[in-house]
């Protein structure tokens, strides 16, 4: 119970680091909202001669755009640490390991929330979506976004400590990614009447990708911040 | 030299290396390095650059990890405590380690909450280090380089550690700062702590030492005292 607290204080700690700095900064909303708007209506722009294939391919464009503007999130999540000896000082803090990844992982979930909200405005008027199931789009959403913040905020840490790594984030992470996006696309397809049936089992995929995703970057989160 | 006399060694060793190699990639920044320190004890570290003074510190602290040798501190092996050493340590290093987005206040309150520290315990440290009231609020990304460093040392003092390891602790302080940094050393081993020191300003650290030890190429060479 006392491991539980320590870590449930460790998160709360970190995450409200973070978004403290990304308020005071807003370097991720000024590099994130433009770029997903600016992508979200160059998908507009391409398939626009074809208005049926833009509406067939919402989701997938929707989700497609959240996965790339996550990498953005995520590096700027970790080059906030890796500055000044940043993550010198967290390892010798004393806080939980764990804790100190589900706080990075509830920090992003946050902006990214934030950024799928502003999205899905965008979607409802670029690409005329009709929206059919609320609770199994916010459901899918729920799920797709812990899976994402999870894989990206331990992927997150190991490209960060390596030579080019802010080039090999997107090569690492978005391969990891594939079946949560794959997932993404057919609940919300689901959701929005495009498909019938079976929404709730992709929902409940996407569940088992984000706990595999937590358990995994929670146990493997201490190695990672130690030096190799 | 003018070292200060050490304390009795009558419990083990708070540093504990024999025959100690680290690497930094390839190459053994430590090779075969023996380092012991009391409990108490206030060691300065002395050397060229690149001698690996700075390992050896990083080593004390659980964030280097050696790959041969016996090495311990505060009675935890440094191949598989290493954790359990980092929470019991305290570093300044030649980086602030401090969130230059957030202000003084702010690293403060988040380093002191990591450790169960309150608020009030981070302000007394800051107030301990002469930081003023009124850089509370300031962005510790625009405080001088001095003001930077009082404040690492506050972030360190809130956590209490039983083994400080300092990189430099002098550099980049003005004359109070620095006479401010040799008080803390003194009272640090007066209240039982034990201090490691890396420092290129012999006349001012070794009057505040109990003993030196020289790192030439990532061995110990001799030791005054």
């Amino acid at each position: 119970m006392d491991e539980l607290r320590r870590v449930a204080r460790a998160a709360q700690l970190v995450a409200a680091k973070d978004l403290r700095i990304e308020r005071r900064t807003k370097v991720a909303t000024a590099q994130m909202l433009p770029f997903a708007l600016l992508v979200l209506l160059l998908f507009a722009f391409a398939l626009d001669p074809d208005r049926g294939v833009l509406a067939e391919a919402t989701a997938g464009l929707f989700w497609t755009t959240v996965l790339f503007t996550a990498v953005l999130a995520i590096q700027r999540s970790f080059a906030v640490e890796l500055s000044n000896g940043v993550l010198d000082s967290l390892r010798l803090s004393g806080l939980s390991v764990p804790g100190i990844f589900l706080g990075k992982v509830a920090a992003l979930f946050v902006q990214l929330a934030v950024l799928e909200v502003v999205l899905g405005l965008g979607v409802a008027v670029l690409y005329d979506a009709q929206l059919g199931g609320w609770a199994l789009l916010v459901v899918v959403a729920l799920a797709a976004t812990t899976g994402i913040c999870a894989a990206g905020a331990a992927y997150g840490l190991l490209a960060a400590r390596l030579r080019q790594g802010s080039a090999l984030l997107p090569l690492l992470l978005l391969p990891l990614l594939a079946p949560v996006l794959i997932a993404a696309t057919r609940g919300s397809d689901v959701a929005l009447g495009r498909e019938t049936g079976g929404g709730w089992s992709w929902a409940a995929l996407l569940g088992v990708f984000a706990v595999a995703y937590l358990g995994l970057g929670a146990a493997l989160y201490g190695p990672l911040m130690d030096e190799t | 030299m003018t070292h200060h006399d050490p304390p009795e060694a009558t419990q083990p060793p708070t540093v504990a290396m024999r025959d100690v190699v680290v690497l930094l990639g390839r190459f053994p920044a430590l090779a075969g390095f023996d380092l012991e320190v009391a409990r108490g004890e206030v060691v300065l570290l002395s050397g060229p650059n690149g001698a690996g003074k700075t390992t050896v510190l990083r080593t004390c602290a659980g964030l280097a990890a050696p790959v041969s040798g016996e090495a311990s501190v505060l009675g935890l092996d440094l191949h598989t405590q290493r954790s359990a050493v980092r929470r019991r340590v305290g570093m300044v290093g030649h980086a602030s380690g401090l969130y230059e987005e957030l202000s003084v206040l702010e690293n403060m309150d988040f380093f002191a909450g990591a450790c169960g520290a309150s608020g009030t315990e981070a302000r007394a440290a800051l107030e301990r280090l002469g930081v003023a009231t009124r850089l509370g609020d300031v962005p510790v990304g625009a405080l001088s380089s001095g003001q930077k460093r009082r404040v690492s040392f506050a972030a360190m003092l809130v956590r209490r550690p039983e083994l400080w390891l300092l990189d430099e602790p002098h550099s980049g302080l003005d004359q109070a700062g620095r006479d401010l940094v040799d008080g803390l050393l003194s009272e640090a081993a007066g209240a039982g702590a034990t201090v490691l020191f890396a420092s290129h300003e012999l006349d001012r650290a070794e009057g505040v030492s109990h003993r030196s030890v020289v790192v030439t190429a990532g061995m110990a060479g001799e030791s005054g005292g």
